[in-house]
Parts: structure tokens; C-alpha cells; sequence
């Protein structure tokens, strides 16, 4: 088989449905950093799988989600808000 | 030396790609987990900051990194007090940080022997306040000084 033939899954299409099926996602957003190249991604994420967890426990949940994608990344940056606080953030 | 020998004669008969792949992450992964963890472990509980990053405080090679140093300069941290490891002088280190703290990203900042989190994280604790109050606590930053009375009547 031929390897080109077959359509190769992204990696941002790949983190997307990570994301969407180990989280309850209210928002999700992912930014290119690198200039379009793909290579760095700075991602919002909103969902109420956050509550109760401190910044550093939900960054360390999304890496384990991500670990695979995240290590073929140059850089990686995120931001997780509860619903609640992206309510809040949205009215400032 | 014949057990050199025996031992290739074996290896050459598995398929080459998924050799080299076995042997080297086997290998790195012995290496990591035994000096690296000590040498890591020795730095983060004898000195209070640490910052593992791309490049130096002085010289900074990542934008990441550069946030780091620049937020630890605003909230008054002393230049002494900063034991920097530079990650992309030490290829090792470099791995071994990621699997040592089980987070993928450079800059890492640990103070007092605890992982405390990379740019994302120390920005928002800069933000919010949460980074002066610990830096305060931990001795590494001045207290803040009595406020003067802005004017004189």
C-alpha cells in the first residue's frame, strides 16, 4: 500500500478529537504560533471537567490527553477555564 | 569479544528498523531514569529556584524562556538566587527534564523541590498574584516595602 495514498490524519485534527472525547468541552479553540507551519499551538479550553482541579492539574490533564501530539510540537501553550470563569473572562 | 559477535549475529537477523528503535529507547530510558533523576533530584531540593530553559537568563533562546527570567526580574527576584540549567546545551538533560517532572514543555520552574509549572503557568501566577506571594514567602523576592503616603498635606 502507498503510503501517500492514504490520507494522513493532522495533528491539530487529532488533539480536536482527543480533546473532544476525554473532556466534556464547552469551548475549544486552537491558535497557530508558529506562522501557519504547524509546528506550535497555543489552545483555549473550556469544560467543566476543570472544576475543582488547579491550573497545574488541568495543564497535566490535557498533556496526558495530548502526550502523543505534544511531543511532535516545537511548542505548546494552554489556558483551561471552568465554564464559569470563561463566562467571567468573556465580560471583562 | 565472541559474545560481541553472537550478539550482532542475532541482531542483524530481527528487521533493522525495529532494532535500532528498541535498543536506543531502552537505552535512553535506563540513562534517564538513573543519573539524570539524581543529578535532577539533587538540583531542585538544594536550591530553592530553579529554571530548567533554553539557554541562559542572560541569554535567553526561547521566547518561553525569556518570559520566565523577565517575570522573575520584574517581581525582584536577585539574579543570584536563579539556578538556571541550560536544556539545550545538554541533550540528556533536555529529555530527562520531561520525564522527570511528566511535563513536556521547556521552561520548567520548580522552587523549594516542587514543580511549580512552565510560562503559562507562572504568567497567570503572575497575574494573579499567587507568583509575589510565594516568591515572598520562599525569601527569593523582597518584601514589599511599607507604602508611602503619596503626598504630604
Amino acid at each position: 500500500m502507498d503510503i501517500d495514498e492514504q490520507p494522513q490524519p493532522t495533528v491539530l485534527k487529532s488533539m480536536e478529537d482527543k480533546l473532544r472525547s476525554n473532556l466534556k468541552i464547552e469551548f475549544l479553540e486552537f491558535i497557530d504560533t508558529s506562522g501557519n507551519c504547524g509546528s506550535s499551538y497555543s489552545v483555549t479550553i473550556v469544560s467543566g471537567d476543570f472544576k475543582g482541579k488547579m491550573t497545574l492539574g488541568r495543564h497535566k490533564l490535557v498533556n496526558q490527553i495530548l502526550s502523543d501530539e505534544i511531543a511532535q510540537l516545537h511548542a505548546f501553550s494552554q489556558k483551561t477555564l471552568t465554564p464559569e470563569q470563561w463566562e467571567k473572562e468573556k465580560k471583562n | 569479544m565472541s559474545f560481541a559477535r553472537t550478539g550482532l549475529r542475532t541482531l542483524r537477523s530481527l528487521p533493522s528498523a525495529q532494532v535500532y528503535r528498541s535498543s536506543n529507547i531502552l537505552n535512553q530510558r535506563r540513562l534517564i531514569s538513573d543519573e539524570a533523576r539524581k543529578l535532577i533530584d539533587n538540583a531542585v531540593q538544594s536550591n530553592p529556584l530553579v529554571v530548567f530553559m533554553k539557554g541562559t537568563p542572560e541569554a535567553p533562546q526561547c521566547g518561553f524562556s525569556r518570559a520566565v527570567c523577565q517575570i522573575l526580574d520584574v517581581q525582584g527576584v536577585p539574579r543570584e538566587k536563579i539556578v538556571s540549567y541550560n536544556c539545550l546545551e545538554d541533550q540528556e538533560l533536555r529529555s530527562a527534564i520531561k520525564e522527570y517532572s511528566e511535563w513536556p514543555t521547556i521552561p520548567q520552574v520548580y522552587i523549594k523541590g516542587e514543580f511549580v509549572g512552565g510560562c503559562d503557568i507562572v504568567l497567570g501566577m503572575h497575574q494573579s498574584g499567587e507568583l509575589e506571594n510565594l516568591l515572598i514567602k520562599e525569601g527569593l523576592a523582597p518584601p514589599l516595602p511599607e507604602a508611602e503616603p503619596a503626598s504630604k498635606a
